[in-house]
Parts: C-alpha cells; structure tokens; sequence
C-alpha cells in the first residue's frame, strides 16, 4: 500500500451544490455522482448503472439536465449543482414537483425517483425554451415553447429508467405541474 | 388520506408513509451509510466459463494508491459450507461459470477499489465448457422439484387424446433469458464491532439474510444486524442473500473496516440470477365446441453446475384448464452459465405467456372467440390436486376486461385492420398466480400518548409494506391510521419472511393483525403483544388458492420497420381484498410494464463461446423506457374470501406481468396475421415475418 | 481506472502541443463516451486535455449561407437551434432521435463523430476484440452480432458506428474541420470514418494529435427537404439498428439533387452513392426509387443474424424518399 494521494492526479474544485460552496481537492478519477455521494454525503442522487444508461444520477448542472455519473468532477470547477435534495430550495415545503410525485404515487421503490425529478425540473425548462424533442412536429416553428403533451412528456422524460414501471404515474405528476 | 375514523382503513388509499423521504433524496440505500472509516470493494469477474484458478497476482493492485487489500480464494475468510452454493465465494479455485468472483479488491475510495480490480492478474487453467441449451441436451433430465411442486404432473393418457383430437394445436415457444435490473444494484455495507456483524444492505428479507450469513460466519444469530430500510427494488433477485453481502462482510472481516460492496451494473446478470431461458412445448387437443380433450406442456430450461434452480414453467397448466388428460413436465439441462433464479412472476410469467398463446392458437384454428374459448374450459376443482379453488373469478375478470376494452363486435380476421403502413390487432390472454402464506412474527405496542406502533421485520421494497401494514393494524386496532406507526427493515424487529411469492402482506400482515386484534381485545396483555402465526399461516388449506386476471392489449404494428407500438392495456384482477387501492394500482401497472417489455424490449443472449450475456448492461438489455408506455389501465372485481387470511387478501406484486406478454403477442398475431412465437418481439423478428408472409 | 493527469488549456493551439508533448492524452469534451470507456477500461488515458471550455461552441452563419458548428457545441443546442432546425431538418431529427435528453446536454459535436462502436464485445476487456487490442480476433462473427454490420465490413471486424448525428452530416454534405499542429484541414464527414478492413482499431482518418474544431454545414444542402428515420428496440433510448438520412430535391418531376445515407449499417454513415448516382437527373417516384435504392444494398454482406438489416434499410429510405418527393402533380 502506498499513499492515497499520487501527484498531478487530483485538483481543487470549487462547486456551488445546492447553493453551498464546497472547495475539494478531488482525484481526476471523481464523478460528480460520487462526489455529491461520498465527498458531501448527499446521497440522493441514485447510482443505477455509473455508465448514462439509466438516468438515476441526473442532476442540473447550471440548470441544465446531465448524467452526474459520466461529469467528471474536475471540469466542473465554478458551476451550479442542483440536486434533489436543493429542488425544494430552502424552506420546508418540497417543490411542487416533488409533491405531485406524492399525490401521484409516481414512485414505488423510489431509487430512480430523484432522478425522474431533477429530470423533469430540467426538461420544463428545455421545453419552455423552445428545444424540440424526437416526437416534435417538425414543422412545428422553431424557437418557440413547446407544448408538453403525453408523448411529448414521454419521449422527453425516456432517458429515465423506472424498473418498478411507475410510468404512467410519473407522466401525470409531470402533467399536474405544468 | 390519514383516515380519522376507524374500520375504514383497509383497502383505502393511503400515502406511501416514506414517500417524502424518497421524494426529498433523503432516504438512505444500502450503499450509503458512510460509516466512520468506510471503504468500497470491487469484484474481479472470472474471465473463463469453466476451469480453475492456478494463480491470482495482486501485486500491481496493491502497489496502487489507496489500495487496502485483495482477497483471493487462498486468503479469504473460510466460511461454512451454504446451501446456496452461489454464497460459497472465495473458498476455492473452480469457477463454475464466467463471472464468478475470482478475486476481491478492497481500497480507500471505489475509484481506487476498481482500478486495483482492473490490476489484479488472474491466472486460469481452462476447462471446456458448455453453454449452449438444446431441447435434446444429452445432460437433461427430469427434475423432481420444480418451483416446490412435483417436476411432473400427468394424469389420463394425454398423448393417446392428443393424437385422437378433433382439433390440434402443437406449438413451441422461447423466451430467452431475462435480468431483474432492479434500479437499485445489489449493495451492502458491512461492518464488523468485535465478533458482531451488522450489515446494511439490499434485500427483500432480513430476517433470512441474518439467518444464511451467521450460518456462513459460525455466529449467533443474535450478533447478526440487518438493516434494510429502503431497497430500490429486487423483483425477485434480492429474495435471498446474494454474494454482494457475503463479499462486503468477508471484505470487512479482512481489513477491520467497514465496507460497502455495489455490484457493478455489469456485473448483476451473471452474479444476482436470470430468468431462466424457456423451450415450451404446447399441445392443445380440443372439441370442436372447444372443450379441452388433452393439454401438454413440456418445458425445457437451463440451470448452473452450481444448483438445481427449474424455472417452473409447465405449472401453470395444472391450474388453468379442465381437461381429461394432462401432462405438465420440466426438463432442466446442467450448463456452464450463471445460476438462474426468480424472476418476478417466476415460472407463471413464462409458463403463460406459452399456455395463453397456445390457447389463442386453438381458438383460431376453431373459429372460436378466445374470449369464449377460455370460458368454456372453465374447471370446477384445480385440475391436477382435485381441491375445490377458495376463490376464482377469472370468467368474470374475463368478462370485465371485454366489456371494458369493447371487445364485443371484434372482427376476429387477422391482417386486416390497416391504418397506412400500420397494422392493428387486440389480444386477450388469462392471469394466474398462487395466493401464498408463510409463518410470521410481529408485535403491537400501546403507547401511553394513545398510539401504537407495530414492528415486523417486512422489507419494503416499493410495494408500500409500511403503508398497508399500518393499515391493517389501524382497522385490527379500531383506531385511526394516524394514530399507527410501523416499523420495518431491522432484524431488531420480530422475525419475518422474505418479500417474495407475492406473499409478504399477506404473511406479515396476518401476524400484525393477531397482534393488533389481541392487543384490542386484551389491552391487559399490553403494552405489548406479540404474535406468531406459525402452525396457522402454513396449515395445509383444502383449498386451491390462486389469484386470477385478464389482460386485454391493443398493438400497432409498423410494417415499414417491424415496430410495434402498444397503443392500450387493460388489467382486470381479482385477488381478494385489495388492501390499499393506490399502491395496489401502481403494482398492477408496474408489473403489467415489466410484461410489456418481456414481450417487446427485453432480450438477452447466453453466449455459447464466452458463457455469459452480452447485453450486459442497460443500454443493450432494453428495459422500457417512458416512450414505450401508453396509458395502462389496471382494475380489480371485488373477491371475498374467508379461506386465505384474516385480511381476505392475495397478493398482488408478481400476477401483472403474468399473461401480459402473451395479450401483446395474440394482439400481433390479431394485427399481421403471422404467429411469432419467440420473444421479444423486436423488428427484425417482426420484419422478417411480414417480409416471409408477403412471399408466400 | 488508474489515475490520470488533467490539464485545461487556453486556447486550440495549447491542446494540440499538449498533446503532442504528453504520450498517452486524449481530448475530453462532453466525456458521454469517453468517460464510460475509461470506466470500462477500454480507454486508459495518461492525461485528459479538457477542451470543454475552449471558445468552440458557437453556430457561425457565413456569408455564402453555411453553417460553421463548433465542435463543443452540445447535441441538444445544435438540435434545437432554428436555422439548424429550418434548413438542414435531417440534422437536427438525428440529433433527437439519438440517445437521451441528459446525454444530448453533455455530447459535442465533435465528441459525437469520435463516439466508438458498442459492440459489446469491444466494450469487454476480459473478450477478443481487433478494434480494442489488435491480433486477438473479432468475437463478435461467430458470436451475438444482430447490431452488426451489413456493408464494408471485414474479417477484423464487424462493428457499426452509432453516431445518429453523423449519418446525417453525411447525408448533408457537412465537412469536418481539423486542427493539429501541423496545421489545419477540413474533409467531408462522409469520408472521416474508415472502413474496418485490416485496421479496425482506427475508427477515423483524423491523425494523432488533432483536433475536431468544427463542423461546416453547407449552403449548397440548406433548404433542401431532408429526413431522417431510425429504427430501434424501444421507442427512444436505443441505438439504431438501421436509420437513414436523406436530403432530395425535386424539380419538375426530376432528381436534382439528393444524398442518402444509412446508419446502423457499417463501420462508417454509410453515403449510398449508388443509389444517389441513379437517381440523380432522372425521374423521381417509387419505382426509380425502389431500383436506386436496391443498387446500394446489392453490395451488402448479410451475417449469419443480422440479414433483416437489409430489408430495414430499404424500407426506410423508401419511406423517407418518398415522404420527401412532391406529389406527381396531376395529369
């Protein structure tokens, strides 16, 4: 065994999660996935499958939707982390989001849960700026806010897995929000 | 809803009671106890299919920074033989199946711990190896058990009624092997204090995790914790323990520190079970009224040279049908592949996706209504134990679906229905699963504030078990359910058994209600009381006692690139009393999509070179995803029952998938007219069906 | 993976020496795919040059009316971006059609022509594979290879490319635009991906050391109707297994100009040339289309499991040509 730490492998970092700064000294190696998870033991941000295929880590980075699982922690220095655990800001009430989650049942064993959430806080946001999606009519005019119907929500929401098939559930949450 | 009355709690649909937690992010996994001095292991995957390990170099590994330890076969902690041969890891040089754990790296941080993984050297000598399932696999051979019942059932001389049937159907299904992929990998965290082991982890039964592992470390059972708060699904292949935990607390044991062990995504289809490959044979002989003259059904299956697991497949038909002549059979083939295990719904998912199709089959070649074909074989007593059923409506979940669904006036023409380049079909298939019971403890405390609080070591794992159990205490109690906490997930809690078989409510839930039930009656006895269901939970019933159902699917078919869309689903149960109508929705739906996807996404491949999958991870093992789904409509008849528990409920986790994909496969055939009778359903199956059909 | 270095420079220039003074470097973007492959241990870098933060994600609009798309532009900005969306509708449909919304936030343009196959036997260090490790053989032959190529591929190997995007860049006549140190060059992206023949472990004809800066969209393709379909196991999130891009116009009844490429076919976007250099001055409808378009895939060499692809690719890319050729107008 040899020291932890090998020279020119890790960096300092400092990131803005949740509203707090956190300067880290991070191995090159560090996902964002598992810094939040094991550097700042906020652990809501769910590994499915460490690899972009399930959608479980997803977080907004500067408020944009991305896979904390494939970010390496090291270019990120300087950006903006929402996680679940910040969805609901600072006070005690849950984001609006989260409580038609509740009222929805739109979850059973919940581990993709905070993923689904983050997911669809990023793609209103998408949508509400005019990004088209696969099922988007092309003709429909560019630039403009699309209008988020079922097949809308649900191409938009695919890059979430859900084995507990909370699907139809999550898409009507998503619908009560908008 | 908290329910502020009393005697209204059951069946209501109340909240998940951990649902803010899981919303917030702030409920906690078995990874993610980050004890003082946590580190992470990694598994080193056996990189041949059969053979032995000569030698395992850890020198580069442990030269690597943060590196603590590598375990190997020769240093690992000896563990007392298991019964589950798939817990004896480390404890010799045979791999019996590529993936197998050859070695264990133990560092500081995981990226640490996978890259000494990466580093380990493992040496092999190789033996031959066979991974290829034949129907006419010289090893094959007739199971004794198959999912705890008789391999074999046979009565009447089938093959003699076959021969003689007016109408005939013989017809061979395959589904390939399938992964539970539970969102949740499979984790532990352990941590040894002197000779006492707790261990945080991923199961769907602590009380049986506790069991297997003092066995495995010679302990008490009493130095043995088991937390298992939240679990993010199992479906079957967290039933009973799985290396992750034996590996985390050998890891643990090594290095005097606390460890946490996620199986690598990877990793799960060869290390946490599979469902097993199926071959089933179908034989329907018939009246020409419809009426069963002989049914056979012979299934072929696979398992590992490490256990005898039979996926039970044939069983179905000693439920479902009256025939005069039966024949139900397993044939299993010892391979050099990873062990098999359940998988939700296992035996009847498979089993009736076969049977069902088959009787679509028949229909058609009778001219017959499957709808009414199903009713016409409608048995008085379960076929093959002659017991009377406690309870079957699936004529009337029939009955209910087609009304629901507007079958009636259905053109029954395949290939017919033409929406441009689409074709369009409905399908019907039947639902089944055994409404099972297993002995369980539980205790209900009186508070002096006037509330209780009931303890059981249940695991949720998303069905809601804390929910539905503070339910049945809250009507047991005559209280409101806001006035009934519950306690799960803590081998500090009265024993209880695993969430499988679609039994944990009903097991759990019956000992909860005698405890509440006496606790009511005899306050005297309290402030606590226990209960202990054994000799009443798994006395013999003379009944046969299954849940039934019906599906009902609407699939589109795309005959410019053989996609199929599923434009509508339709579940009609009937499982005795639905406890809580909301999480019961949300299981019916949930299981009917993961039917879904073994119909139409799903596929994996045991690969005869290599001896494992390569659809290995989720980007290649397609599990549906939002796009996928339509609306889905589950529903229920109510069904009362007084011969099953005192809360008259059956379970209802597993029989949504059962029957779904053959709905969806008779919806195809219903759309293109071609029977495609190997799952999944994917294009290039569909388009070299259409393109075959178009030539002839 | 074992740790790595990390360095971040200032300008394209820094990238280019950066690499050429450190052995072992790789350029990260979005990192969707080279971060999974270090994960995997397919890629081992000694040093990542971070060029994420260079000043190369902007859509220039150029005097002649093409497009200049900086290779760090994200797949879902270039997908959603009007002009992109008005002129080249192929692009930006490929685009979408391609992986998932968190994904297509984090890809480059760049990053996405640079994407490795996912045959899964090249993403399984502990199995054969001569893309991964030369001289080991192609696993996937005689094994699972459903996904595998149809066209141009050979003994070494028979892996696909995955890029959705790319196959419409083809189909566009786009260039790929390279810096190195050395100096600058641009080739069409129909061009940057090599047949596997007897090097499958070299994916493109990029050179060791450059740098994708950029992507050209030409004027010569804006405006003219272009498509782009896929097929796949799930209704989104899924690799295709075959997809076509086309781009067609037609005047007066009469091919004037069109390109055609196929995904999910070869080691490369596969630019149907044949069935361009058919249709191309002669009459447009289903029947020259259906001849065109049988000239291409004459030439390809079905697997043991995988001749379905054949079929999908001509349906497709008769769907699509003839969605996008006008209604014959009426005698």
């Amino acid at each position: 065994m040899t020291s932890a730490h090998e020279p020119g492998q890790h960096s300092e970092v400092t990131l803005r999660v949740n509203g707090k700064p956190h300067t880290l000294l991070v191995d090159h190696r560090r996902v964002l996935l598992d810094l939040l998870r094991e550097d700042l033991d906020l652990t809501g941000s769910k590994k499915g499958c460490d690899h972009g295929q399930c959608g479980a880590c997803t977080v907004l980075v500067d408020g944009r939707r991305l896979n904390s699982c494939l970010l390496l922690a090291v270019t990120l220095d300087g950006s903006e982390i929402t996680t679940v655990e910040g969805l609901g800001g600072d006070g005690e009430e849950p984001h609006p989001l989260q409580r038609a989650f509740l009222d929805r049942d739109a979850f059973q064993c919940g581990y993709c849960t905070p993923g689904q959430l983050c997911s669809a806080v990023g793609m209103l946001a998408e949508a509400a700026a005019g990004h088209p999606s696969h099922v988007t009519d092309p003709a429909a005019p560019s630039g403009r806010p699309v209008a988020l119907d079922r097949p809308e929500i649900r191409e938009r929401m695919s890059g979430n897995l859900c084995r507990c098939g909370a699907y139809p559930r999550i898409v009507e949450a998503i619908e009560d929000v908008i | 809803m908290t329910g502020t009355t009393t005697g209204t709690a059951l069946g209501a649909p109340a909240e998940r009671r951990e649902g803010r937690q899981k919303v917030t992010g702030a409920a906690r996994y078995a990874a993610e106890y980050a004890l003082p001095g946590r580190t992470h292991a990694w598994p080193v995957p056996a990189a041949v299919a059969r053979g032995r390990i000569t030698a395992v170099d850890t020198s580069a590994a442990l030269a690597l920074p943060g590196v603590l330890a590598v375990l190997t076969h020769t240093d690992a902690p000896r563990l007392a033989e298991p019964e589950d041969g798939t817990l004896a890891v480390l404890q010799g040089p045979a791999v019996p199946h590529r993936g197998w754990c050859a070695a264990l790296a133990v560092a500081e941080t995981p990226e640490q711990a996978r890259a000494a993984a990466r580093a380990v050297r493992v040496t092999y000598d190789t033996a031959p190896h066979d991974a290829e399932l034949t129907e006419d696999h010289p090893a094959g051979y007739e199971p004794e058990q198959a999912g705890g019942q008789p391999g074999r059932a046979e009565y009447g001389d089938p093959v003699a009624a076959f021969a003689g049937a007016e109408v005939r159907v013989d017809v061979t299904y395959r589904i390939p092997p399938l992964h539970n992929h539970a969102m949740e990998p499979h984790a532990t965290t352990a941590q040894w204090d002197g000779d006492r082991l707790t261990l945080y982890t991923s199961t769907q039964g602590g009380t049986t995790v506790r069991s297997v592992l003092a066995r495995l470390f010679r302990l008490p059972e009493e130095d043995v914790t088991v937390v298992a708060e939240h679990v993010g699904g199992g479906f079957g292949s967290k039933g009973t323990p799985r290396s992750d935990v034996v590996l985390a607390a050998m890891a643990a044991r090594h290095t005097g520190r606390p460890v946490t062990l996620a199986h690598p995504r990877r990793s799960l289809p060869t290390v946490v079970g599979h469902r097993a490959p199926t071959v089933q044979r179908l034989r329907l002989g018939a009246h020409p009224d419809g009426r069963l003259t002989a049914l056979l059904h012979e299934v072929t299956t696979h398992t590992s040279r490490v256990k005898e697991y039979v996926e039970h497949a044939a069983g179905v038909s000693r439920v479902m049908y009256a025939t005069p002549n039966l024949l139900s059979s397993h044939h299993v083939v010892p391979l050099d592949v990873p062990t098999p295990s359940w998988m939700r719904a296992p035996g009847h998912a498979s089993g009736m996706y076969a049977l069902e199709s088959a009787v679509d089959e028949l229909a058609h070649a009778l001219g017959m209504d499957p709808v009414e074909l199903r009713l016409r074989n409608e048995p008085e007593r379960e076929p093959v134990s002659g017991r009377p059923f406690s309870s079957r409506h699936v004529v009337e979940c029939l009955r209910e679906g087609a009304r629901r669904f507007g079958w009636a006036g259905r053109d029954p023409s395949p290939g017919v229905r033409r929406e441009g380049p689409l074709l369009i079909g409905t399908g019907v298939a039947a639902a089944t699963y055994p409404a099972m019971v297993s002995p369980s403890t539980a205790s209900a405390e009186a508070r002096p504030d006037g509330t209780f609080v009931v303890r059981v070591n249940a695991a949720d794992i998303g069905t809601g078990a804390r929910t539905v159990l503070a339910q049945i205490a809250a009507d047991a109690l005559g209280v409101p359910l806001d006035r009934v906490r519950t306690e799960v997930g803590h081998t500090d809690l009265p024993p209880a058994p695993m969430a499988a078989d679609s039994s944990g409510t009903a097991s759990w839930g019956w000992a909860v209600h005698e405890a509440c039930t006496r606790l009511a009656a005899h306050p005297e006895e309290g402030p606590t009381v226990r209960a202990d269901t054994t000799g009443k939970a798994d006395a013999d019933s003379p009944y046969a006692r299954h849940a039934f159902g019906a599906h009902f699917a609407e699939a589109a078919v795309d005959t410019v690139t053989g996609e199929i869309r599923v434009r509508r689903l339709l579940g009609i149960f009937a499982a005795g009393r639905i406890l809580n109508a909301r999480t019961a929705h949300s299981q019916f739906t949930g299981a009917m999509i993961m039917g879904l996807g073994m119909a139409l996404t799903e596929s994996s491949t045991l690969d005869p070179a290599f001896g494992d999958f390569p659809e290995a991870d989720l980007a290649s093992y397609h599990v549906p995803v939002h796009a996928d789904i339509p609306d889905i409509e589950a529903d229920w008849i109510d069904e009362h029952d007084t011969h099953l528990n005192p809360m008259g409920s059956k379970g209802i986790g597993e029989i949504g998938i059962v029957g779904t994909a053959a709905a969806l496969g008779n919806a195809v055939h219903h759309a293109t007219g071609i029977r495609f009778r190997e799952l999944p359903l994917t294009p290039d199956r569909i388009l070299a069906g259409l393109l075959s059909e178009r030539r002839r | 993976m074992n740790g790595f270095g990390y360095l971040r420079p200032g300008s394209v220039q820094e990238a280019a020496e950066a690499y050429a003074a450190h052995p072992g470097a790789r350029y990260l973007a979005g990192g969707t795919n080279l971060v999974d492959l270090m994960k995997l241990g397919v890629e081992r870098p000694a040093l990542l040059i971070d060029i994420g933060r260079l000043p190369l994600d902007a859509l220039e609009e150029l005097p002649d009316g093409s497009l200049r798309v900086g290779a760090t532009v994200r797949n879902s900005d270039l997908a959603a971006d009007p002009r992109v969306r008005d002129r080249w509708p192929a692009l930006s449909q490929a685009l979408l059609s391609g992986a998932s919304a968190q994904l297509r936030n984090a890809a480059t343009t760049g990053g996405n022509l640079l994407q490795r196959t996912r045959c899964p036997y090249f993403q399984d260090v502990d199995k054969p594979c001569n893309k991964r490790e030369p001289g080991t053989g192609c696993a996937a032959r005689a094994g699972v290879h459903r996904d595998h190529a149809v066209l141009g591929h050979s003994e070494q190997c028979i892996a696909t490319h995955p890029s959705d995007m790319a196959v419409a860049l083809a189909a566009l006549d786009a260039r790929v635009e390279l810096y190195g140190t050395e100096g600058t060059r641009s080739m069409p992206v129909a061009d940057f991906h090599r047949l596997p023949g007897e090097h499958p472990d070299r994916d493109t004809w990029i050179r060791p050391g450059e740098l994708i800066t950029g992507v050209l969209l030409p004027a010569a393709t804006a405006r003219v109707p272009s498509a782009y379909r896929k097929a796949r196991d799930r209704a989104s999130y899924a690799f295709a297994l075959a997809s076509v891009a086309v781009a067609l116009r037609v005047t007066d009844g009469i091919v004037d100009q069109v390109g055609i490429a196929f995904g999910g076919l070869a080691h490369r976007p596969w630019r149907a040339r044949h069935t361009e250099l058919a249709l191309l001055g002669g009459p447009a409808g289903p029947d020259a289309f259906e001849g065109a378009v049988a000239l291409e895939l004459a030439h390809a060499e079905p697997l043991r499991d995988n001749a379905y692809k054949v079929s999908l690719a001509r349906n497709l890319a008769l769907d699509v040509l003839n969605r996008l050729a006008p209604a014959p107008a009426p005698a």
